[in-house]
């Protein structure tokens, strides 16, 4: 019995120390959140021209991005850079499973759990104290659901091939930040993209980054009726399709350099 | 070798070492000036759907935001050393600094610098700069000083934020990232007039964090322009020695903390 | 007029403590408990300057506490401390200025830097004039071979090559007192003597007082003639090396590989103190039997495929000190 208490106490201590972590990141993201929404309130209430969308829903949208933060690819698996930047990730590639597969798959893990520890408490503060709204029907939460799994996924292949890039660079830290900012502003998660001006709706339509915050938080709202999401979710998913793609041709290429090289 | 000099000496040794990788540090400035350039896109996006924030126009809204992300900048460059000190401690390397004949602070302060800051500052420059001309006032001699008075205090007082976080690691192991909500959610807030926040917040973020008296207050002074409240205009002018005194009360702080570790030895 | 004069020297800590189990941890985080535990219990002792002096004690006995007070770095709970005149932790700057101080395990140079290039730094830190730095550079560089090693980054020296830079590093500001904690720990046996020597010329040309913490018996026999030594606060010794040996034992050890595990070892001047596999640990004294007598005995009676002569361990010494029974 004594050796499973102490495992128990063990695992309590360090689930404690997370928790601190945990908290703080919490926390600064409520803040961001708050600063976002008085910003917002305080726009809208200069104007009385029509606007694309309203108050509340810019609101619950600024919400939705606080809470789901944690799915969008802002950077890689640190293992998996430390192992290219090392070399050591010469013995994976030369084992006959598929590396690109495994890399996908870490990087759906490892959104996904924190994104969830993340969201559950963010939504049910949001929801209750801060303005947040829920889908108005369930169309919307269903379309909701099936387009943020898609938007797993497409994270998941954006930050593979990010740290695929890691090949040819030398210190990716700069390419992260590009695309980092790229995700930030075309995500609609500095502004909401149905903000930005009429001209430029075309072209944020055109990038595949609306599927990782847009899509799935004006579905949510309704601002797209959920009859729209059978096309949009495909969209998001063709792009998946495509940097997977790009991402298994420049793994492929990278492996038979590295064989080539003599490891 | 006195105080001031041997801190540019730290930082022009920590330059060449930075430098050294000269690929990746121009990478890096770039990636930092791309993350910190999307928040002026995005207030520009606002303003062009929105035209204005109250009374404010896009340029005031600029001016400011420039006047902060310098400010800041100059201190997420200079302080970094305050940022990582629960590391310094932990390693050992602080008592290797008590070891030396200089002060603490200052030696903390040099440790680190980090160049790739350069890019907020840059492109907080050019914000600046384009906005002070969109601006459409006179640049007096005195409307000068005050910008750049503003922009010494505000650093002084970002700076001491993190000197602060670093002399609450005397007393917890925990690293305070709760502190960054003031540093990095303080730049976020500073950037827009303090006038579209709610009581409570404004009044934390003029008299317990004292962020609006090196932004909102100077650039209400040189809009010529009242706010509520405290915004008599003469304080716009000596507002931004409140960063400063900010700096010192928290360096004050770092004594103290300093005293205390030298007692406990932990 | 001592150099340093320590009188009574009291320090205590508060340790938080960890309790078990999970309900443990979790009034853990709500209140803290604390025990106390004394480093320093009523230490006095004072050195001349100019002495070579060895510190030791087990882990955990108070000798980096000693040395952090002594340096300013800590403040005591109570008792007089005198270095160069001042109390240190009252004077930290003005003490420091006139102190060298080595880590064995952790350097003071500037991790990507080229050596030379730290110590122009410390130069500067210190505020050494021009003439003295270059003349103080000189001296040390040639002293301790350090010509190619200067351009290198210190991340690329090797343990010994490193710690000869530090050492260097220490005496730039021609420091009147020099702290080392365990200087020669990890290093290969060149590099100890070239470090050994090199300290017993500084002490003995330079006058420079040196305060030796160290675990290695060797570095004591070959430096200082003056030994203090520590246990759980309390000072046990302040003499010579030779006293040390006459209040202990004059006992030393012989360790051997014997060829077969199973090999028992039995001699009537030698007593069996440890046995691990093939090797055994045997204690004997040399004034009943000479090393060399002993050795041909056990050869001539097993196989043995290697074995060396070693001094006990210093806590065993320092146990012995006090009446605790040895390994």
């Amino acid at each position: 019995m004594r050796p499973y208490r102490a495992m128990l106490s063990a695992r309590f201590r360090l689930l404690l120390q997370y928790r601190a972590a945990a908290i703080a990141g919490f926390g600064t993201q409520l803040f961001w959140g708050l600063i976002r929404v008085m910003i917002f309130t305080a726009f809208y209430r200069s104007t009385t021209a029509p606007v694309p969308m309203s108050l509340e829903e810019t609101v619950t949208y600024v919400w939705l991005g606080q809470a789901l933060l944690l799915l969008m690819p802002w950077n890689w698996d640190g293992e998996i850079a430390q192992a290219i930047r090392t070399g050591n990730v010469a013995y994976e590639l030369v084992r006959p499973a598929d590396l690109y597969w495994l890399w996908f798959a870490r990087g759906v893990a490892m959104r996904t759990a924190p994104a969830l520890l993340r969201a559950v408490p963010m939504f049910v503060m949001a929801v209750a104290f801060l303005g947040m709204g829920l889908p108005p029907t369930w169309g919307a939460a269903a379309a909701f659901a099936v387009s943020i799994a898609a938007t797993v996924l497409l994270s998941a292949a954006i930050t593979t091939l990010l740290v695929i890039s890691l090949f040819w660079t030398i210190s990716g830290d700069g390419i992260v930040r590009l695309v980092a900012g790229a995700v930030m502003l075309f995500s609609g998660l500095i502004v909401p993209l149905p903000l930005f001006p009429d001209w430029a709706q075309p072209v944020l339509n055109a990038l595949p980054f609306r599927g990782i915050g847009d899509v799935p938080f004006r579905l949510y709202m309704g601002h797209i009726p959920a009859a729209e999401a059978p096309r949009l979710v495909a969209q998001q998913l063709a792009w998946t399709a495509a940097i997977v793609l790009v991402g298994r041709f420049a793994l492929d290429r990278a492996r038979r350099r590295l064989v080539v090289q003599g490891g | 070798m006195s105080g001031i000099r041997l801190y540019l000496r730290y930082v022009g040794v920590s330059m060449r070492s930075q430098m050294q990788y000269r690929a990746s540090f121009v990478m890096l400035v770039l990636g930092n000036i791309v993350t910190n350039g999307i928040e002026i896109i995005g207030i520009a996006v606002l303003f062009s759907r929105f035209r204005s924030l109250g009374v404010w126009r896009f340029e005031e809204v600029a001016f400011l935001y420039g006047i902060v992300n310098v400010a800041f900048a100059i201190a997420e460059g200079a302080g970094r050393g305050f940022d990582m000190f629960s590391r310094t401690v932990r390693t050992g390397d602080f008592d290797r600094m008590l070891l030396r004949p200089r002060g603490t602070a200052l030696q903390v302060g040099a440790s680190e610098m980090q160049l790739m800051r350069l890019g907020r500052l840059l492109q907080g420059l050019v914000v600046l700069v384009w906005a002070a001309g969109a601006l459409g006032i006179e640049w007096t001699a005195p409307r000068l000083v005050l910008v750049a008075f503003a922009i010494a205090g505000g650093a002084c007082l970002f700076i001491g934020l993190f000197v602060a976080q670093a002399t609450l690691s005397f007393w917890t192991t925990e690293t305070l990232e709760l502190l960054n909500i003031l540093t990095y959610g303080g730049t976020e807030t500073a950037q827009y007039p303090l006038s579209i926040y709610r009581g409570w917040f404004r009044r934390f973020f003029t008299f317990v964090v004292p962020l609006a008296c090196i932004s909102y207050f100077p650039a209400l002074a040189i809009l010529g322009r009242e706010g509520p409240g405290l915004g008599a205009t003469w304080f716009g002018w000596v507002a931004p020695a409140i960063g400063v005194l900010f700096l010192v009360a928290t360096l004050r702080l770092w004594r103290f903390g300093v005293r205390h570790y030298r007692s406990t030895g932990s | 007029m001592p150099l340093i004069v320590v009188e009574d020297l009291v320090k205590t800590f508060r340790v938080a403590e960890r309790r078990p189990g999970a309900w443990g941890a979790l009034a853990g985080v709500v209140r803290r408990r604390h025990r106390t535990v004394t480093a320093l219990d009523g230490v006095s002792f004072s050195i001349e300057e100019g002495e070579l002096v060895g510190y030791i004690g087990p882990n955990g006995a108070g000798k980096s506490t000693t040395v952090k007070i002594l340096s300013g770095i800590l403040v005591p709970d109570s008792g007089r401390v005198e270095v160069m005149g001042r109390t240190p932790w009252q004077h930290r700057v003005a003490t420091v200025r006139r102190l060298g101080v080595v880590f064995g395990q952790r350097t003071q140079l500037w991790w990507d830097l080229p050596v030379v290039e730290s110590f122009e730094l410390l130069r500067d830190i210190y505020r050494v004039p021009a003439a003295d730095y270059r003349r103080n550079r000189d001296e040390l560089v040639d002293r301790l071979d350090l010509a190619a090693l200067l351009d290198t980054p210190v991340r690329q020296l090797s343990l010994g090559q490193r710690m000869r830079c530090d050492l260097a590093a220490a005496l730039l500001h021609g420091p009147t007192i020099l702290y080392l904690d365990e200087p020669t720990i990890g290093l290969d046996a060149a590099n100890k003597l070239a470090v050994r020597d090199f300290l017993r010329a500084i002490n003995r040309e330079r006058g420079v007082t040196i305060i030796l913490t160290t675990h290695d018996m060797d570095d004591i026999e070959a430096l200082s003639n003056r030994l203090l030594v520590i246990d759980r606060g309390r000072l046990f010794l302040d003499g010579t090396v030779g006293d040390l040996r006459a209040r202990v034992t004059s006992e030393r050890r012989l360790i051997v590989d014997l060829e077969r595990q199973d090999d028992a070892v039995v001699d009537p001047d030698a007593e069996l103190v440890r046995r691990d596999g093939g090797r055994v640990w045997l204690r004997f004294d040399p004034a009943c039997v000479p090393a060399a007598e002993l050795i041909a005995r056990v050869t001539a009676r097993h196989a043995v495929r290697d074995l060396y002569v070693e001094n006990p361990p210093i806590e065993e010494i320092v146990a012995r000190l006090y009446g605790e029974t040895g390994a």
